[in-house]
C-alpha cells in the first residue's frame, strides 16, 4: 500500500501546477495509468480523498485513464507495436516472440487539470 | 470564473527521478557501481549481501550499504559482520525506500565514497511498492528464493519487469522444496526477455563468486571503458 506516499505526491504536484497557472479551483485531476505501474486504482482513490484534505485540490475529482500494455515487436516479419492483454508474458501476439520494448503501461502521469480561473 | 484545461504531462514521481538523477550523479562521480537490492521479506536480501559484502572485501573491492526496514537495526549489524560500513534506515511503517531517505543517510553519514567501488541499498522487503521509485542505482537486482514458488515472477511482473539483474537465492534448499529450476527461469524471462539471472546459496558459497565477478565487470566497463 504504497499509494498513500503516491497521492501525496500528486497532490503535491498538481497544487503547485495549479497555484503557479493562479487557479482559483481545481476541480479534476486527469491522470494516466499505465498497467504496469503497480498502483491500485481504488487505493489511489482512497489515497487521494486523504492527501487533498486541507490543499488547494480538496473536494476536486481524481479523474483516472488506465493504459493497457502495448510492446514493440522487432522480429522482422511484424516490427510494429502490439496491445497484450495480461501483464504475464511480454509476447508478441502474432509471432511469439518475447520483446523487452514497454511502449505503453509505466506511466504513472498527470495529463492535464480542470482549473476555475478569474 | 471561467474553466479551462491546465496541460500538465509530469510524472507523478517526477521529484522522486530529478533527485534520483542528481544523486547518481554523485555516486557515478566518486566511481561506484550502486544496486538497489529488492525482494519479498525473507528472499535472502541480507544473507546473500552479508556474504557478498565479506568477499568482496576480502578480494580488495571496498563496498557499503544501506538496508531499509520498517522496523529494528538488526539487518545493519548482519551486515557489518561483513567488516564493510553499514548505515540502517528504519522507515517506520513505509512500505518502500525513496530517493530523499537515501540522500539524507548519506549526508549524516561520515563515509568517504571517494574510497569505496560499491554501494548496496537493501530495499524494504516487499515486491509491490519500491516498484518505480528511483533510488539513484545503476542496477537493480531482484531475488527470487526457491522457497517462494517459481510463479513469482508471473504474479509480481512490475518489479521483475522493473529489474536489471535477477537472482535465485536458497539453491541449497532447491532439492528439498522441488524447485522447478527451469520454469522459474521460463517465468522470469517471460516477464523480462533476455534478464541476466544468477543462482545462489549465501549459506554454501555457490554462485557468489560469479556475481561478483559480474558486478566487477559491470564496473569496470561503466568507469575504465
Amino acid at each position: 500500500m504504497h499509494e498513500l506516499s503516491i497521492a501525496y505526491s500528486l497532490v503535491q504536484n498538481a497544487s503547485e501546477a495549479a497555484q503557479q497557472a493562479g487557479a482559483r479551483k481545481v476541480n479534476k485531476v486527469f491522470l494516466r495509468l499505465g498497467q504496469l505501474s503497480g498502483v491500485v486504482k481504488e487505493a489511489l482513490l482512497f489515497g487521494y480523498d486523504i492527501a487533498t484534505k486541507g490543499t488547494p485540490l480538496e473536494g476536486s475529482e481524481l479523474v483516472i485513464q488506465t493504459l493497457p500494455i502495448v510492446i514493440y515487436c522487432a522480429s522482422p516479419q511484424c516490427q510494429q507495436e502490439f496491445t497484450i492483454s495480461g501483464l504475464q508474458g511480454f509476447r508478441c501476439p502474432k509471432c511469439n516472440q518475447p520483446s523487452n520494448q514497454i511502449r505503453q503501461g509505466r506511466e504513472l502521469e498527470i495529463e492535464k487539470l480542470e482549473i476555475e480561473v478569474d | 470564473m471561467t474553466t479551462r484545461y491546465l496541460e500538465i504531462r509530469q510524472g507523478v514521481l517526477s521529484k522522486n527521478d530529478q533527485l534520483a538523477a542528481t544523486l547518481r550523479g554523485r555516486l557515478q562521480a566518486a566511481g561506484l557501481l550502486t544496486l538497489n537490492v529488492v525482494s519479498s521479506p525473507g528472499s535472502g536480501k541480507t544473507a546473500l549481501l552479508e556474504r557478498m559484502m565479506g568477499d568482496m572485501r576480502k578480494t580488495g573491492h571496498p563496498v557499503a550499504a544501506l538496508v531499509g526496514d520498517l522496523q529494528t537495526d538488526n539487518d545493519a549489524k548482519r551486515l557489518a559482520r561483513s567488516g564493510a560500513p553499514v548505515r540502517q534506515i528504519v522507515t517506520d511503517g513505509m512500505c518502500h525506500l525513496e530517493v530523499e531517505m537515501i540522500t539524507a543517510h548519506l549526508n549524516a553519514w561520515d563515509l568517504d565514497l571517494n574510497t569505496l567501488e560499491f554501494f548496496f541499498i537493501e530495499n524494504v522487503g516487499n515486491l509491490v511498492c519500491p516498484t518505480w521509485y528511483d533510488l539513484g542505482e545503476d542496477l537493480r537486482i531482484v531475488l527470487l528464493s526457491v522457497t517462494e514458488g517459481e510463479d513469482k515472477p508471473l504474479k509480481y511482473p512490475s518489479m521483475f519487469y522493473s529489474a536489471d539483474v535477477a537472482i535465485i537465492t536458497k539453491m541449497d534448499l532447491a532439492e528439498a522444496c522441488e524447485f522447478d529450476r527451469a520454469l522459474a527461469h521460463e517465468n522470469i524471462l517471460s516477464v523480462r526477455p533476455g534478464i541476466r539471472i544468477f543462482e545462489t546459496s549465501a549459506k554454501k558459497g555457490t554462485g557468489i563468486a560469479e556475481l561478483i565477478d559480474f558486478l566487477v565487470h559491470t564496473r569496470a566497463k561503466k568507469y575504465v571503458g
